[in-house]
């Protein structure tokens, strides 16, 4: 605890909440004053989370003791290769967020900067957090965060789904509470690595009250990762939600699933005892309904913010069957997967807004009803042939370009990002198994390919309605502030793509350290230097 | 004792389900209340039921776990508390808003057509 590089565990926390805390300070006045702290708070973050990426690449996990109380006593900060991905993935979509909210939402309400600075402070607690109830508290740090967010703006369709959505996570944060309790109740601890210690040792009339309160939990994180059927708030709120927070609420139910890998990997993984693999069939059983569900909402939506919430459900099944397989390398997989539709659908949302300005109020209904029916237009629409050599203004080619690029990350078309994750994620399933394939791993296969489809459809559909088909079709003006967080998103699936062969080893390095927590356990629980006896 | 604390969260929490699913949202709230209540007493017994524990030991004491009541729960609670209380009452504000910009307490925000 000597080294400055100690220290840097904790910045990603402490940053964005003094930029938050001196926002509040300065106001709303002096708005020029908060954008330029938002920016540093938004860059430091992604330069940190980049120096963490690099530090998380050892094989002991960095561990930081908040006073350098021993991890049984006192709090730890925990960051190993998946948390060290998580904040990349964060900060990118935070930079990303904010930039585009200059173009004009961040005027559209009151306190959209602190919130949103405390919001990625929640984020980044939660990923670094090595103990239960710390997840609770950061847990509640970004909700409430990330109300305001989904409220910003205000009108009638936001307070609407805001309510439901304060509601449900109430409910939700009230059995995570519930779950914690319990299981503090039973062994005793709350530290994550101290909790895999004792999960051999409990009792045997305890362990189903153990398992109870950790389903309890595992019930709280699904309803954040938005599992079939805890997941029916997601879309109203997604599309309802003002668009740079649309952005950043994507990664919200990513933190439900990062809360799933890291617990349960770590409690019923092998060394488990008893209870290893507890809770995998439910796992892999409501990924697959919600892909399902997902794939469903994707065909039957006609409004392109409604799509994108369906693809986060999707991107979410996906992600939870790929976990209830419990195997290395389709977690390794999944990570990779996790990074490619995180960058898509942020991407995505931010499109939807610049697209969907060129257009009327009600234009994705009216095509949808006008293909269904018929409306008699087509005479109209075939008269003027002139049309055919004007020239498709600049903004539009490089909207459908972006919504091109989206489109073939979230179906997983090649030659893209997403194409290689869903690849990652399909081959080990096919490898793994000598002799017979079992028969969840076939429904696991036609259920990521036919999601995959069903997204190709809809994006299609969307794609020829706006840039087609649309009637009197403005160029929408789009500021460089706002095509460029899209750019920024799609330039880093790129690059995932490119650079597919080191971000894959890292995934796996990460998903090998998951599943094998021995390093985790050791090093939160090691006794710090400096500090005789410490331990139990 | 262990009944009457069993039987009470039970009470308040299956009092604090039946109003969270009712229609209207003030019923919603007092319903979240409820349960709240039900889950802050829940999280309090599990650091173990007894009467007269001292919190922490006096001083010159000897100590023993049994002795004294477990104080993480307590500390717990107490965040518990604090932030059911704040997100209570953010909900207030934005059911208010959703009177105001509705004209209706209904949780749709629209009243079902009969």
């Amino acid at each position: 605890m000597t080294a400055w590089t100690d220290h840097l565990l904790i910045a990603p926390i402490i940053v964005p909440m003094l930029a938050g805390a001196a926002m509040i300070v300065v106001g709303d006045r002096w708005r020029r004053l908060t954008v330029t702290l938002g920016l540093l708070s938004t860059s430091a973050l992604l330069l940190l989370a980049i120096a963490l990426l690099g530090l998380a690449d050892a094989p002991a996990v960095q561990v930081y003791r908040l006073g350098n109380w021993p991890a049984l006593f006192g709090i730890v900060l925990v960051l190993d290769r998946l948390s060290a991905v998580m904040l990349f993935l964060s900060a990118v979509l935070g930079l990303a967020a904010f930039l585009f909210s200059l173009g004009r939402w961040h005027r559209a309400g009151v306190y959209f900067h602190p919130l949103f600075q405390f919001q990625l402070m929640g984020l980044n607690g939660a990923f670094l957090t090595g103990d239960l109830f710390n997840l609770f508290v950061f847990f509640e740090v970004l909700l409430a965060a990330s109300y305001g967010m989904a409220l910003h703006g205000s009108g009638v369709a936001r307070v609407r789904a805001g309510l439901h959505y304060i509601t449900i996570n109430l409910v939700a944060s009230l059995l995570f509470l519930i779950g914690v309790s319990v299981v503090y109740g039973i062994a005793g601890t709350l530290n994550m690595a101290d909790l895999a210690m004792r999960m051999r040792s409990v009792a045997a009339e305890d362990r189903g009250l153990l398992e109870t309160g950790l389903t309890v939990l595992g019930i709280a994180f699904l309803a954040k990762a938005a599992m079939w059927p805890l997941g029916f708030w997601l879309s109203p709120t997604y599309a309802a939600a003002s668009t740079p927070a649309a952005a950043i609420l994507s990664i919200l139910s990513k933190v439900g699933i990062y809360a799933v890998l890291r617990i349960w990997l770590l409690l019923f993984g092998s060394a488990a005892g008893a209870s290893a693999g507890f809770g995998g069939t439910w796992l892999l059983a409501g990924g697959l309904l919600t892909i399902a569900y997902g794939s469903i909402s994707v065909l039957a939506t006609q409004s392109l913010p409604r799509l994108a919430g369906a693809s986060v459900l999707i991107s979410s099944g996906t992600l939870i069957a790929a976990i209830g397989t419990g195997r290395v390398a389709v977690t390794s997989g999944a990570l990779f997967y996790m990074a490619s539709s995180v960058l898509a659908i942020g991407a995505l949302f931010l499109l939807i807004e610049l697209v969907e300005r060129g257009r009327e109020v009600g234009a994705d209904v009216l095509a949808v009803t006008r293909e269904a029916f018929g409306t008699g237009e087509e005479d109209e629409e075939f008269g003027d042939k002139d049309a055919v050599g004007v020239a498709i203004p600049g903004t539009i080619a490089i909207l459908g370009l972006a919504f091109l690029t989206c489109a073939l990350l979230l179906a997983g078309l090649p030659p893209l990002s997403g194409f290689l994750a869903k690849f990652a994620i399909l081959a080990p399933l096919l490898a793994a198994g000598e002799g017979a394939v079992p028969a969840t791993t076939w429904v696991l296969m036609a259920a990521l390919i036919l999601s995959g489809l069903a997204t190709v459809v809809a994006m299609t559909r969307a794609g020829i309605n706006v840039f087609w088909a649309s009637p009197q079709n403005r160029a929408p003006r789009v500021g460089l502030v706002e095509i460029l967080p899209v750019a920024l998103l799609l330039a880093l699936c790129a690059a995932l793509t490119v650079r597919a062969g080191p971000v894959m080893d890292y995934m796996q390095a990460a998903a090998q350290a998951l599943h094998a927590p021995g390093s985790y356990v050791q090093g939160v629980l090691a006794v710090p230097p400096g500090e005789p006896g410490g331990g139990r | 004792m262990e009944l009457i604390v069993s039987v009470g969260i039970g009470v308040l929490a299956g009092s604090g389900v039946w109003l969270l699913l009712r229609p209207r949202t003030f019923q919603v709230i007092v319903g979240l209340a409820l349960l709240s209540y039900a889950v802050n007493l829940f999280i309090f017994s599990t650091g173990g039921l007894r009467t007269g524990a001292a919190a922490i030991l006096a001083p010159g004491e000897v100590g023993s776990v049994t002795q004294y009541a477990d104080p993480l729960p307590q500390a717990l609670v107490l965040t518990a508390i604090v932030i059911g209380f704040a997100t209570t009452a953010l909900l207030l504000v934005v059911l208010l808003a959703t009177r105001g910009l509705t004209g209706t307490d209904h949780v749709d925000g629209r009243e079902r057509e009969r």
